[in-house]
């Protein structure tokens, strides 16, 4: 076999990018006409989330038998309810020694129960709101669901973040992506900013960034020790996007100090007051999400997209990045793909690949180590 | 589907989280058996950007064609007719991509019909995200609360024996219809329930979850105290798995159009397949599969505590315990500490943190270093560890039950809902999953599980070959006949027998344990604290008499001898001798590493370097 798969990241200079906007449940979709032009900040659909609810024992409350709850029951099923109303009560003795419920919020009678004797009352509905998060046109109306917005961007994937969605000015703070961003790179100057950075930032760094009103920081690597004193925790399952630290971070290459890859640097870099919609989501698991950066471009349907990196053939003089130990990090071009398994130094008989490095020395590799690149 | 009689050739799939494994049976007319041929392997490709589990299948199924030179798809499609060279005659697949089965189980008492309930799900191969009882100590809008934000796959209902407390499990509905719980896949379609409660309190479980709901009903799963009747939800589940999950999960309904029986869950699989073993050669098994995301334990242990000894089947699921996607959760889960006392040198504990994060972040890469491989085998023997701990804690006798006692009971205090688990009495350990069936060396397989798993007395410790069991799990559904010839000639490797004796309390190092008398060979004297490999080849049998000291059992009893039959195998005969009451390694780095890598040079786990 003189090619394989494999896998990479997305980095992009030119793509049509489409993102599907939906409510979490139904609701009211607030663009009615396909082709509509969105700002990343307008609300596309809206809905009410039902309200909390409130299981209230009312047979025992009232001291009486689940059966006879709906009998003293002083307002109807389904009716609106205010804090405090009364809500049942019983008849008493001679319309004495009454037993009374008042609610305790606002909101409505659900349900009630003859074989439990529980009653379900209901907060008022929240409301829930999906913005549109990237600026584009919306080329499908999902009825009473949401939109799916297109658009011509710069489309760069990190390979881990924290923090969700977000948005703001492209604003590089290093010279080169082997520089590492450090605490005194970072000022007032980077309020509501998304902070690049180049190959590595500390737990300090990112506190600073907080502290300094940055929305996002892009950098090469992270020190998982780094990353837990900064959440105060560590991360089991590759599940993020939920937390709420003030800032958004996408690491593009991966945990120690590694150069952020030239391409994606350089088009960071270029794009420079750019208008970006950053997402730090990350999941390693039932449907892969990684962080992305999505930069939208005048729209000119005249220019060319271009090709991505991502999942691909590898051949020979194909340029790769190698992805785990002992050469993590150091880039290569695919100097030969041998057909047949082979040992490696485990003893394990694999899939390998030569690679030719960047300093000359030719390197024998599990082929599910390497991942391809683009110049 | 072919007539049985009929099918030579058999393509099966897994689809894991990871990799998708493609292997190929055919009927050797010479053998006159059925033997595995060839096995693909590919990356999964339900994720972005493929999103279509078939093309993984696909190119697992194409190094199988490049392997055998045997033409099996055309056009992207399975060939279904098959001749010499061409095609096969029945494709089956298992699956645990897209995150497996999540479910959430429901039942009156946390530790009767709610563990029932845990247990039938746990069985059909799902993960339980959590149990919801009416005394699971949480108030009802907690609960509402949890159902609500949790999204499970489906929702498993029992509760009360049939004339029992139908309020309870009315309550129970009336919280699931509260919460109104949306599936996982969107809200497209409603969330299955299954009920399988007190057969009295079908009605008003209708009332309240019909239409809101797909509810289904199915018969009580703890009709009395004393039995559970697991099978019709177990069923039932499999049923939904099939209509709902895998229908939603990107390309599944196309593969579920190329399979000709039902896609079964991974462990589903693996469970059907070790309970018969068990059942066929009447002995009592561990298997152990240890996956990218989870790591699932099987058991068949003898409910001793009744009159006629039954095999009672458990199955544990460590749904975040795994070699990738879950291998940061191990190192949160075991801490540092626990997985740096196995790695046989010194390394920083912030190089160890990141390189579990970036094998994490970039689930498909192995090892390539040596260095990576100890590392790799440190955290598998936590992982296999920690899920065992919980399987434990699960597979326990039914508990709530009258017991009559004799007077000789009562001394005893022996308890419903103990463990089933007991160590001395487990014949086999069965090891499955990338890191022990792909472990370049069979010894280290065998080190990690005798680790992980601390038998005890006379064990028999085996591998999946190349890891096949759910593709013969599901075989054995339609072809129970090949997938048992190739469980035995091809898939289950025998590493050997481990003799590991059990200290009545810790001893002193370098004391006499046991005398070890085989056949026709000279008697060996092993002290405590040692571990030994005796020669002993695959298929080797050999009569031994083993005779402990009076502080030492090796299966019946303090001090008490015995004479069995021990088989070899392709490690050899394993003697660990270094302690159960508790197993320590030293707390001094120096010392600690001096123990390892002269364990490691024992069993010659690891090439030596230049």
């Amino acid at each position: 076999m003189a090619h394989a798969y494999t896998p990479g990241l997305k980095v992009t200079a030119r793509t049509v990018l489409r993102k599907e906007r939906r409510l979490p449940l139904k609701g009211k979709v607030m663009v009615s006409e396909i082709g509509t032009k969105v700002k990343a900040e307008q609300i596309v659909a809206r809905t009410e989330l039902p309200g909390n609810v409130l299981p209230l024992n009312l047979a025992g409350k009232l001291g009486c038998d689940a059966r006879d709850v709906k009998g003293n029951l002083k307002v109807k099923i389904g009716d609106k309810i205010a804090k405090h109303q009364l809500i049942a009560e019983t008849k008493g003795l001679l319309g004495l020694f009454k037993s009374s419920v008042r609610s305790p919020l606002d909101g409505s009678l659900e349900s009630v129960s003859d074989i439990t004797g529980q009653a379900i009352l209901r907060e008022p509905p929240q409301p829930v709101e999906t913005d549109a998060y990237i600026e584009g046109k919306v080329v499908e109306i999902i009825p009473d669901e949401g939109v799916i917005i297109e658009t011509v961007c710069t489309f760069i994937q990190g390979i881990f973040g924290i923090g969700g969605e977000i948005r703001g000015e492209i604003y590089p703070v290093v010279e080169q992506p082997d520089q590492e961003l450090t605490v005194e790179l970072l000022n007032e100057d980077c309020r509501d900013k998304i902070v690049i950075g180049g190959s590595f930032c500390t737990a300090p760094v990112l506190e600073k960034a907080v502290q300094v009103g940055a929305r996002a920081v892009v950098v090469g690597g992270i020190d998982d020790e780094d990353l837990k004193n900064f959440l105060g925790y560590d991360v089991g399952v590759a599940i993020t996007g939920n937390e709420q630290m003030g800032i958004t971070l996408v690491v593009t290459e991966g945990f120690g100090k590694i150069p952020m890859a030239n391409k994606t640097f350089r088009l960071l870099q270029e794009k420079k007051g750019y208008y970006a919609s950053v997402n730090g989501a990350t999941q390693i698991r039932a449907g892969v999400m990684r962080p992305e950066v999505i930069i939208t471009l005048e729209e000119d349907q005249s220019m060319k997209t271009t090709g991505s990196a991502e999942s691909g053939m590898m051949e020979v003089g194909t340029p790769v990045r190698i992805i785990r130990e002992p050469y993590f990090g150091e880039l290569g071009k695919v100097a030969e793909l041998p057909p047949h398994p082979m040992k490696i130094e485990t003893e394990a008989k694999t899939r390998v690949v030569k690679v030719k490095l960047d300093d000359g020395k030719e390197v024998l590799l599990p082929r599910a180590n390497v991942e391809l690149i683009e110049e | 589907m072919k007539p049985k009689e009929q099918i030579k050739n058999i393509l099966a799939t897994d689809c894991g989280s990871t990799t998708t494994k493609a292997i190929l049976i055919q009927y050797d007319p010479e053998a006159g058996r059925y033997r595995l041929i060839v096995r693909g392997e590919a990356p999964t490709t339900v994720e972005a950007p493929f999103e279509d589990v078939t093309i993984g299948v696909l190119n697992s199924v194409k190094e199988v064609e490049e392997l055998t030179h045997r033409e099996i798809l055309q056009q992207d499609k399975i060939i279904k007719e098959s001749s010499e060279n061409r095609g096969v005659d029945i494709y089956i697949s298992t699956s645990s991509a897209g995150g497996g089965l999540q479910m959430m189980v429901a039942g009156v008492v946390m530790n009767m019909t709610a563990e029932s309930a845990e247990r039938a799900a746990l069985g059909a191969g799902s993960i339980v995200m959590d149990a919801i009882a009416t005394n699971d100590k949480r108030m009802p809008h907690e609960r509402i609360e949890r159902i609500r934000n949790l999204r499970p796959d489906m929702i498993l209902l029992s509760g009360g024996i049939d004339g029992g407390t139908i309020k309870h499990v009315t309550e129970l509905a009336e919280i699931i219809a509260a919460a109104d719980p949306k599936p996982r896949f969107g809200s497209t379609y409603k969330l299955p329930v299954i009920y399988a409660g007190n057969k009295d309190a079908r009605e008003p479980v209708k009332e309240r979850l019909e239409g809101k709901t797909d509810l289904f009903i199915v018969d009580n799963l703890r009709p009395v105290l004393e039995r559970e009747n697991l099978q019709p939800a177990r069923d039932k589940i499999h049923d939904l798995f099939m209509e709902h999950v895998m229908a939603q999960a990107p390309g599944y309904k196309k593969l579920m159009s190329w399979a000709d029986v039902d896609i079964m869950p991974t462990p589903g699989a693996v469970g059907l397949l070790i309970e018969t073993v068990a059942k066929q050669e009447d002995i009592e098994v561990v298997g152990v599969d240890i996956g990218g995301a989870t790591t699932d334990v099987f058991s068949v242990f003898k409910d001793r505590t009744e009159e006629e000894e039954k095999p009672v089947f458990n199955r544990t699921v460590s749904a975040n315990l795994g070699m990738s996607y879950s291998i940061s959760n191990v190192m949160a889960e075991a801490g540092l500490d626990n997985i740096l006392r196995w790695v046989p040198f010194t390394m920083e504990e912030k190089d160890l943190r990141n390189r579990i994060r970036n094998k994490m972040i970039r689930p498909t890469t192995i090892p390539q270093s040596l260095q990576e491989l100890k590392v790799e085998q440190a955290i598998a023997r936590e992982a296999l560890r920690l899920a065992f701990v919980q399987h434990k804690q699960m597979a326990v006798g039914l508990k709530g039950i009258q017991q009559e006692r004799t007077i000789a009971d009562a001394f005893e205090q022996v308890s419903t809902g103990e463990t089933l688990v007991n160590l001395m009495n487990l014949n086999m350990l069965i090891g499955s999953g990338g890191v022990l069936s792909h472990a370049p060396r069979r010894a280290q397989a065998a080190l990690m599980m005798i680790d992980a798993f601390l038998p005890q007395g006379i064990t028999m410790l085996a591998v999946d070959s190349i890891f096949m069991m759910p593709h013969l799990g599901v075989l054995s559904k339609v072809h129970p006949q090949a997938a048992t010839e190739v469980f035995d000639n091809d898939c289950l490797i025998r590493l050997g027998h481990c003799i590991a004796p059990v200290e009545k309390k810790r001893r002193k190092g370098g004391e006499h344990c046991f005398t070890l008398k085989i056949e026709n060979r000279d008697e060996l004297k092993i002290a405590w604290g040692e571990l030994k490999l005796i020669p002993l080849g695959e298929g080797e049998k050999v009569k031994a008499t083993i005779i402990p000291e009076r502080h030492y059992d090796v299966g019946d009893g303090y001090g008490k001898s015995i004479t069995i039959t021990l088989e070899g195998g392709v490690v050899g005969l394993v003697v660990d001798a270094r302690g159960r009451n508790p197993f320590s390694l030293p707390s001094k780095l120096e010392e600690r590493i001096n123990k390892l890598e002269q364990w490691n040079k024992a069993l010659n786990i690891y090439p030596e370097k230049e």
